[in-house]
Order: C-alpha cells, then structure tokens, then sequence
C-alpha cells in the first residue's frame, strides 16, 4: 500500500501505473503506453516466480530455479533481444525511459542473483542491463545505503509467514 | 516491412470509415477473454473471434508470430497484436471512455478491478480442482467473496450513493464487478444476501441497452466451463487438475 496524493493505493499494478502516469515513464500516447504495458505485463508474469521462490517447498526450490531459467530464455528474454535489436535505441519504447526499461532491469538483476550468466546469449540485454543500470537515479538505487531491498533470506521468510498466516 | 505495410493499411481502412472489428483469438470459452468480452460488448463495439478447439490450432499461431509470449488472450486491433489481459483491457478502456476522467479516477478504477481480478480467477480456476478439493475451494471462494471482496464494492456505492463505482460514469470497474458479481451467482445464486446495494448494482448495470443485449442468448458471452469443456481446454493449453491452489500465488499464502 502507498499513500500518495492523498490516497491509499493498493494493488501493486495500480500503485505502478500511477507513478509511471504521474512521472512520465508511460509513453507519449496510448499506443506507446500500450506497448510499454505489454512489455512490463511479460516481465512481471516472470518477476512473480522470482517473487514467489523462497517460499516454495526446498525440494521444489532447486526445480523452479531451472524452470525461471528456460522461461526467461525460452518466452521472454528473446521478446526484448529482439525489440533492442530492431529499433537499435537505448530504451525498450519511445527512445525514452519508461516503466518497461526499469521493470525489466529490475527483472534481470533479480534473476542474475540465481542464475548469474542468464544473459549469456542476450548481447543486446547485456548492453541494456549496462546502460540503465547507469542512469543517475537508478545508479543510485543500486549502491549500498538506498532503499533497494536485499535478496530474500530465512528472516524475511519467516517474517512474511508471521504477518501474513499467524 | 511487412508490418509497416500492415499499419498502413489500417489506417486506410480506418479513414474510409471501414476499421476492421477487433479480432479476439481465444478457445471457445470464458476464461481470461471473457473480461474483454464484456469490455467491448458494453462500449457497443462489434468484434470478431477466431476461436481453437485443437493445440494443433493454438500452435499454428505461435509458429505465425503473432503471439508476443506464445499466449492468448490476444486481440487484433488497430494494427496490433495486443496480448497480456490486463493490457488488453486497459487499451480497450482508455480507447472507448471506460477508465475515468483523470489520473485519480483511473487509480481508483485499477484498484477496484485488481481486486476483482483475485476473486476472479479463484473461480475461473476452480473446475481445474481436485475432486477431492472442491467442496474446500468453494467454501473459501465464497468466503473470500462475502468478507473480502464484496464489503468493498458496498461500501463505495453506499458512501458515494452513485450509481456507478468511479466518477459518476459507467466504467470499466462497473461492467467488471457485474461479471464477477455474476460468476459469484453461478456458485453459489444467494450469494448477494447481505449485500443490498451490490443487488441494486446489479439490476442497474444489467439494464444498460448495450450490457443487456449481451446478457441475453444469442450474444458472444460464452458459458461456464463444464466437463467436457474442460478436457479441450487442458488439452489445449495442457493444464493438469489441481491447477486450483497451484496458480492462487498470494492468495494460497493466506489459505
């Protein structure tokens, strides 16, 4: 939940899209925010599994590394390889940064936590990974001392059952 | 180049006032497409649907391309391919005046049917149960549904006293909510009990000419899944039963 504006958001897509609205990182007409909503739909469908792996079974953990891994590489890495590939810009929509460019960065890090050389036949995504990763704002999410959260461990586990299935 | 061609044609077509209809390609059921449905029935715009009963047929179309993630729900509109549900529904929203007025209307419209969105695909999933977990996942649907779900919608038409969810105008939270508020009935028809407002709602919704055309027969909403229905549909898209608890994520957390 994020209270801005004098409202209570919920609802991670709707938190999400007001911010991207409100912050001019949806594109310029309806047709960019379109794409730019295809594409974070797509990476958000392969952040939920990050999302949800540490609290899936041990056993299952180590099969579902595996099955991030093939969809990544299979279903949508070749999605944005490919769209970087044909227009050549530095940004996924509109040669601008946008909600898709900071999703999918998001994305790719979290992945290369588990899977350290995801990227390996992705040149366009490593370059993309690269060059997001060093505009200003972002560079300063990923130092030490920001808010950027780190990787889930036990605690955080354990925590989230505590809260969430006393 | 084929896709610049593609466009351009379109635009033609749409400047001769000859658009093409939207064009769903789906199965021949409810499932995520039934939403967008909906979506287009109550803006009054006529689509067409090109709809698989085999994998073979699902297939053929991730080998043409034009599925961005080898998924459907997708829409052919406006020269695009437009896949991902929520996408899909929000371009359709934004397009025909069903997503408020402003940023802050549209906020409350995305709220309202996320919301529906978890109740929604409980039920959606709920013929892919186990045998053996039916009668549990309907008594949690519909737990879910009284004390979660439907205290929400109540209580926004009771403290606004509109006749609509946001901004005094149809929207797409309220032919959202009249879906869900539907597929609640066909598990369980008194589920409205304590819920006055949300039967007004309903009766109200349900008079809107467009929204009535596509209640009654004849019109493109699909029925509920039953058994034979659901054999095509894993065959198609190769599910297994006790999918239920599988695909609830978040919710299954709390369950």
């Amino acid at each position: 939940m994020v209270e801005i504006d004098g409202m209570k958001l919920v609802q991670t897509r709707s938190i999400l899209h007001y911010i991207a609205d409100k912050h001019h990182l949806f594109g310029k007409d309806l047709k960019e925010r379109t794409l730019i909503d295809m594409y974070v739909e797509g990476t958000l469908d392969l952040l939920e599994l990050i999302i949800m792996h540490p609290f899936l079974k041990p056993d299952d953990q180590q099969k579902e590394v595996v099955n991030m891994a093939q969809k990544a590489i299979i279903r949508y890495f070749p999605v944005f390889e490919k769209v970087l590939r044909d227009h050549g810009q530095r940004f996924l929509v509109g040669n601008q940064l946008s909600l898709a460019d900071v999703i999918l960065l998001q994305t790719i890090l979290a992945l290369e936590e588990k899977i350290p050389n995801i990227l390996s036949a992705f040149p366009h995504l490593q370059e993309f990974t690269v060059k997001i990763s060093n505009i200003p704002t972002i560079k300063k999410f990923l130092e030490p001392g920001s808010k950027k959260k780190p990787p889930p461990d036990d605690i955080y586990v354990r925590t989230v059952y505590n809260i969430f299935m006393p | 180049m084929l896709e610049a061609h593609h466009l351009l044609q379109e635009e033609k077509l749409e400047s001769l006032g000859m658009a093409r209809k939207p064009k769903l390609h789906y199965f021949n059921g409810r499932g995520r497409m039934e939403s967008i449905r909906w979506l287009l029935a109550a803006a009054g715009v006529e689509f067409e649907e090109e709809l698989f009963e085999t994998r073979e047929e699902f297939e053929k179309r991730i080998q043409e391309g034009i599925l961005m993630y080898e998924q459907v729900p997708m829409v052919e509109i406006d020269g695009m391919n437009l896949v991902e549900t929520g996408a899909i529904l929000r371009y359709l929203a934004a397009k025909y005046d069903l997503y408020g007025r402003n940023l802050q209307e549209q906020a409350w419209i995305d709220m309202y049917v996320e919301g529906l969105k978890d109740l929604s695909d409980m039920i959606m999933f709920f013929p892919l149960s186990l045998p053996g977990e039916k009668k549990m996942n309907l008594e949690y649907i519909l737990e879910r549904a009284t004390t979660r779900f439907f205290p929400v919608y109540e209580k926004a038409l009771r403290d606004h006293e509109q006749d609509f969810l946001v901004g005094d105008q149809l929207s797409w939270a309220d032919t959202q909510l009249l879906e869900v508020i539907l597929m609640a009935e066909e598990c369980k028809p008194s589920v409205l009990a304590g819920f006055p407002l949300l039967q007004e709602f309903k009766a109200r919704i349900s008079y809107i000419p467009t929204i009535r055309k596509f209640l009654q027969p004849g019109s493109q909403r699909k029925p509920p899944l039953d058994e034979g229905s659901i054999e095509t549909v894993k065959n198609i898209f190769k599910f297994e039963r006790g999918m239920f608890l599988k695909n609830m994520g978040t919710i299954v957390a709390e369950y």
